[in-house]
């Protein structure tokens, strides 16, 4: 695998467009071809040279293409938009869009990202050593295919929104999230190691939630079934298993209807 | 002497009334009175005539004082400000004609500007919602000729559409409805006890921001689940007999206002209100309807849609058009300083923003075209007075049920004074030659 | 204007029945006219090259509020598909649902030069014309929706042909519309009560009517007026497995009525999306194609035109005047619905659909399509749709081209298709070897929907003194050519002339056209009593005011009026 380094150097006055800054997009490119590669800002085009220092070749694949960027980019858009392999390494806070419809690689923040990172993600892995905007694994607007596979993983708290419209793949939250949880979702699987708020699985079909801190308010579609014990990727206790949303339309199987499951644990 | 004109159309809100009688001088440059119209619509009839108007364009000076300037220099300082920045924010849009929406798409179009309506502090969510869910509605005279369960949720219109219960929701007698008041059971949901919810038959005094758990509740009710002993503050047997009285109806409509769009939830409230108004359609007919405030904010989605594929927050930027609230709306585009210019037409963005935005339009290059003097145009570097829309000048405006109306004209603007299109299509004119093309 | 002349190209066209021979056209201020009237022309070398007239299509959802709606609803069909604007040509977004100005171009880039809006509420005319207006290049018409209008209803119900006829007449000028289209008759006004009908003896309620009557009544009172157009119909019943029965008896309601047009055509009931509506079976599980049944029919009855609504086997938008068939969608697929019920009028809905070739149903919708063009006798008398965006968008018309032309080509698809084996059972495509040539094409794409819709006077052909719309396309027909060259062709003309103004150049866009709005305005005799009915109903039931309701001149930049005389 070939590593090439970006040093942010000049902030934009605006935001910087940046999907460019990709494995599939620097695959098989020198230094000198990756600083010439084009980025934005409102409607002017510029080189992404202007605003990075360029160092080290890319590998001739997205798969042996690793990409580290370090400085402050938080005025820096679409980081490892719509990757298919390879890896991505921030060392610094990312503005919106990481990882957005990405379908293999992995890429990893040593900071914050801004909202709609892993938008409509497909597969691979999305790792964020810092907190998580809104829209966290979300669906595009109006878009009912969500986040399809893969997993996201962030060690702080996220945003609003997270797996709106989510129908396969995994969220895992170190730290506390905002409301509505996988509203809409159809599949997938949500775990909160701190606190909710309110509004998680509103509309949801079908998938899981888990909860380990508390739930400030819970869904009136949302009913309490029984106690249950889970022991699941290094998660464990007694929890509470609710079924919902009892408002929605479910699924059918073997003459059982299928609902959403939040799992929120009474007891480690 | 005086003429009347008739079937004139009122440019204030979204109900958009097409029966006013305005009374004008024989030579049309007077306006006398407004009959028909509600106490807000015939202000803004009447305002047009206040005698301290302004008329011509004026530029702040540097000690903060105005400076008359020509329309030539207005076109010229706006069409440098699009061009010379590198991304404009263009809002406003919703007090104007579809003709001014037009020609100001083009000129977004040619400068790669953000195009934003009031919807981004209105209904907007209710957009979202809809693209999330859809949307089962229907015009206004449905309402008038059929419906006998209407529910209005988080809005008052005896207040902000005082004449909707009387046209086309409580009041009327239609084809089906010969009863009138008395055919109907009116539902009101709203924290507040408003002069709506004065005349309602149930008044759901719901807990402050729970509407969307209020709304869920409805649907489980509907389904025959069960139901914790209170949602929202609402006791459980209210919820199931109102879920029943909804279900029992031939034809149910829900409004909704700004007390669901812009409350916590936003526009999940509005998705599970629809997703409420798509379950009462398997035991009956229902549908549901955004009250929309400004007169033609509605139009301006039209327009938009069909020229760009979105109806609010669009992002010319990069020569094509993207979408994406939380991103592109203005509000974020001046809180995150993602915008360099800002131009305001046909909206008072200085008094409905959070002061935070207001004070980013006051630090930028900034352009308001307005009739009147307002709160924007207190923090803009040129204020451009224009001819008021349906009233001076007609021109195309759809109602909040998306029924396009044509608006007239009944009196003349004061000598000289440009309309929105006109005054756009010179800026339009200004840029090409700028930009060589 | 300019002068032109087109030489040595391949030529088709019906008009003058050429197939494929060499011809040169010439054009001039606007019209064909014959060779030998240009003086100093500028010259198109198309040898090698297919020549027809600009395509006409007879039946699509373009413009108009349900189209709006799906274009606003669904910003996930923008997602990564927009063109960024490009010199004169300005940016286009969507795929299913694509915005006026892509509608514009990507018809243009197809050498479509005509394009009929299928279905106009009235009283949401303005917002059609204004977003044809907003259409680049084309030649465009809306045909306003009478199947479920209070006043049709009600005078229908005692046959009073002379009042339904003034009535049409009259909203043909208010709206500004071209044609008499019936969607759902009665099923879209029993919808605003949660109901249908389902076959046309299924009453309406409240208004003491069948769907029979209805379509009787309005061929008739069509036929009194003498529209350019027949009375355009979208039966009942659409889209549910057995419906073939309610198709053919509504085909069956036409019999004994002569066409009595000054405009040429010789049918009385154009039906549209054929496909849709020639489904055996009692269920999804055993749904079977009735394509030949409903053939036997079209074959035999000179009276009666139709188009496929072929399905593309794409993800797109489904949009249409029947409200209830929206509403069952949506209970299949559970995707996001819109639903608008228009006061006094009618109503639509939307709903996403994604057709999957791995879907069985999709690939026998695919298949019956196909069959209804392949079993045809006279390719005059049906056209290549997709109802656009029903079954698929408009820009699919040359992949079904290449159906309609390749043998190899459908059993390439029949190959992708996961069930197979049943839906060749299903249906008769697989035993269907006949292959259509270019001039068929020229007939089911031009001549016909012209001579259809009243307008062999000024589209569909190349003969001296129609309008200049002449499309050339880079496709040899004399050589060997793979199916997919076909479609990569007729995607992409390299040149189009639309009324002798040249708006594609080497493939390009190069003029945004002189585009046109064509509406019928058909005098009657004066009618006290339709006029009262009128008022009343303004008064009464309406929330607009009669005054209001009309579509004035500004709506319509560059109108087309063609002038019909009924009065006796």
């Amino acid at each position: 695998m070939d590593t090439v380094k970006l040093t942010i150097k000049n902030q934009p006055d605006l935001y910087l467009e940046a999907d460019t800054i990709c494995p599939d997009t620097f695959a098989g490119k020198k230094a000198e071809e990756i600083a010439g590669l084009h980025v934005y800002i409102g409607r002017e085009q510029h080189r992404l040279g202007d605003f990075f220092e360029v160092s080290g070749n890319a590998g001739a694949t997205p798969e042996e293409t690793k990409i580290v960027v370090n400085g402050d980019l938080s005025r820096v858009k679409y980081i490892g938009m719509k990757m298919t392999g390879g890896e991505v390494v921030v060392n610094g806070n990312a503005d919106m869009y990481v990882g957005a419809w990405m379908q293999g690689g992995k890429i990893t923040v040593n900071g914050n990202v801004d909202a709609f990172a892993g938008t409509g993600m497909k597969g691979g892995e999305i790792v964020i050593n810092g907190n998580a905007g809104n829209y966290l694994g979300a669906a595009y607007r109006g878009d009912w295919r969500g986040m399809q596979g893969g997993k996201i993983t962030v060690t702080g708290n996220a945003g609003s929104d997270i797996g709106t419209f989510m129908n396969g793949g995994e969220i895992v939250i170190g730290g506390d999230v905002d409301v509505h949880v996988a509203t809409h979702a159809e599949g997938g699987k949500i775990i909160i190691k701190g606190n909710a708020k309110s509004r998680l699985g509103g509309q949801m079909v079908e998938g899981e939630i888990y909860v380990l801190g508390d739930i400030d308010v819970m869904m009136p579609g949302f009913a309490y079934r029984e106690d249950v014990d889970v022991d699941m990727d290094g998660i464990k206790g007694r929890f509470a298993l609710y079924e919902g949303d009892l408002g929605e339309r479910h699924r059918k199987r073997k003459g059982q209807t299928i609902y959403a499951k939040l799992y929120q644990r009474i007891e480690a | 002497m005086t003429k009347t004109v008739t079937d004139v159309i009122c440019p204030f809100c979204g109900t958009l009334c097409d029966d006013l009688e305005v009374v004008v001088s024989d030579d049309g440059k007077e306006l006398h009175e407004v009959y028909n119209a509600c106490a807000i619509g015939a202000e803004k009839f009447l305002h047009s005539q206040a005698k301290d108007r302004i008329t011509r364009p004026r530029m702040r000076q540097e000690d903060g004082s105005w400076k008359e300037i020509s329309y030539d220099e207005a076109i010229e300082y706006t069409a440098r400000m699009l061009t010379e920045a590198k991304k404009p924010l263009m809002y406003g849009w919703s007090s104007t004609n579809c003709e001014a929406q037009a020609v100001g798409s083009e000129i977004g179009e040619a400068v790669g500007a953000v195009m934003d309506n009031t919807a981004t502090v209105c209904h907007g969510t209710s957009l979202i919602a809809v693209q999330d869910i859809g949307i089962p509605s229907c015009t206004l005279g449905e309402v008038k000729n059929r419906a006998d369960r209407i529910l209005f949720w988080g809005c008052n219109p005896a207040h902000a559409h005082p004449r909707h219960m009387s046209r086309y929701s409580i009041f009327p007698r239609g084809f089906f409805t010969g009863k009138g008041h008395t055919g109907r059971k009116v539902i009101v949901v709203d924290p507040r006890p408003t002069d709506t919810a004065s005349v309602a038959d149930v008044h759901l005094q719901i807990e402050q921001g729970r509407d969307y758990e209020l709304l869920n509740a409805l649907r489980v009710a509907f389904k025959g689940e069960q139901l914790p002993d209170v949602v929202a503050g609402i006791p459980k047997e209210k919820i199931y007999e109102v879920a029943e009285t909804l279900k029992s109806g031939r034809f149910a409509i829900i409004f909704f206002g700004m007390g669901v769009t812009q409350s916590l939830g936003k526009n999940h409230n509005i998705d599970e209100a629809i997703a409420v108004t798509r379950d009462l359609n398997e035991y009956t007919k229902a549908a549901i309807m955004p009250m929309r405030g400004h007169y033609n904010v509605t139009g301006s989605g039209q327009v938009w849609g069909w020229l760009f594929g979105f109806p609010y927050a669009v992002d010319l930027s990069r020569g094509f058009a993207r979408y994406n609230p939380g991103e592109t709306t203005s509000n974020d585009l001046l809180r995150r300083d993602e915008v360099d210019a800002v131009f305001v037409l046909g909206s008072d963005p200085g008094a409905h923003f959070p002061f935070s935005s207001v004070k980013k339009i006051y630090d930028r290059p900034s352009v308001a075209i307005d009739p009147h003097e307002t709160p924007t145009t207190e923090v803009c570097k040129v204020h451009v007075p224009v001819a008021f829309v349906g009233v001076e000048i007609g021109g195309c405006a759809y109602r909040m049920d998306n029924v396009p109306i044509e608006t007239r004209k009944v009196v003349e603007p004061p000598e000289g004074m440009m309309t929105d299109e006109e005054f756009l299509k010179r800026v339009l004119a200004r840029v090409k030659e700028i930009q060589g093309v | 204007m300019a002068e032109y002349l087109i030489k040595n190209g391949f030529v088709f066209d019906p008009v003058l029945g050429i197939k494929g021979d060499k011809a040169d056209v010439a054009i001039k201020d606007g019209k064909i006219v014959e060779t030998t009237a240009v003086k100093s022309p500028q010259v198109i070398d198309a040898s090698g090259k297919t020549v027809m007239a600009g395509g006409v299509d007879i039946h699509a959802h373009v413009a108009g509020p349900k189209v709006n709606v799906g274009r606003n609803f669904r910003p996930e069909d923008k997602l990564f598909g927009y063109k960024p604007k490009n010199g004169i040509e300005r940016m286009q977004g969507g795929f299913s649902v694509p915005t006026t100005i892509r509608t514009g171009y990507n018809y243009a880039r197809m050498g479509y030069t005509t394009v009929m809006e299928a279905a106009m509420p009235p009283l949401y005319a303005r917002h059609t014309h204004e977003e044809m207006r907003d259409t680049p290049i084309l030649d465009q018409g809306a045909y306003p929706v009478f199947g479920n209008n209070w006043f049709v209803l009600e005078y229908l119900k005692n046959h009073e042909i002379e009042n339904t006829a003034a009535y049409i007449a009259w909203l043909l000028r208010a709206t500004k519309g071209y044609a008499v289209k019936v969607v759902n008759p009665g099923g879209t006004e029993a919808w605003a009560w949660g109901l249908n009908c389902e076959n046309v003896h299924d009453p309406v309620p409240y208004f003491d009517i069948t769907p029979a009557q209805i379509i009787k009544g309005l061929i008739e009172a069509n036929e009194y007026l003498g529209l350019p157009h027949s009375m355009h119909m979208h039966a009942n019943n659409l889209g549910n497995p057995g419906n073939y029965t309610t198709t053919l008896d509504s085909f069956k309601l036409s019999e004994g009525i002569k066409p009595n047009s000054k405009f040429g055509r010789d049918q009385v009931m154009h039906h549209t999306h054929v496909q849709f509506h020639s489904y055996g079976g009692d269920s999804w599980a055993n749904v079977e194609s009735k394509a030949k049944e409903i053939m036997d029919y079209v074959n035999s009855h000179d009276n009666i035109t139709i188009d496929m609504g072929q399905v593309t086997l794409d993800e797109t938008t489904t949009m249409t005047a029947d409200g209830p068939f929206e509403h069952h969608l949506t209970e299949l697929n559970h995707l996001k619905w819109a639903n608008a019920d228009v006061e006094l009028e009618t109503g639509s809905g939307v709903v996403p659909y994604v057709y999957s070739p791995s879907i069985k149903v999709c690939a026998i919708q695919w298949c019956i399509g196909l069959e209804l063009a392949l079993l045809a006798k006279d390719p005059m008398r049906i056209f290549i749709t997709t109802d656009h965006p029903n079954a698929g968008p408009f820009i699919r018309y040359p992949r079904v081209m290449k159906w309609l032309m390749s043998t190899e080509a459908r059993e390439q698809q029949f190959d992708a298709f996961k069930h197979k084996d049943k839906v060749i059972e299903a249906t008769n495509l697989a035993g269907l070897d006949r292959e259509l040539d270019l001039y068929e094409i020229a007939q089911m794409t031009r001549a016909g929907p012209a001579k259809s819709l009243g307008l062999a006077h000024m589209y569909g052909g190349l003969a001296p003194g129609l309008e200049a719309d002449v499309a050339v396309y880079d496709f040899n027909p004399n050589e060997p050519y793979a199916p997919d060259d076909i479609e990569k062709a007729f995607l992409n003309a390299e040149h189009l002339f639309k009324t002798g103004v040249q708006v594609i150049r080497d493939h390009n866009i190069a003029s945004n056209g002189n585009k046109r709005t064509l509406w019928v305005n058909a005098k009657v005799n004066e009618n006290p009593q339709v006029m009262r009915d009128v008022k009343e109903k303004f008064l009464r039931y309406y929330t607009v005011t009669l005054n209001n309701y009309e579509v004035t001149g500004h709506y319509l930049p560059n109108p087309y009026v063609i002038e019909v005389d009924a009065t006796e």
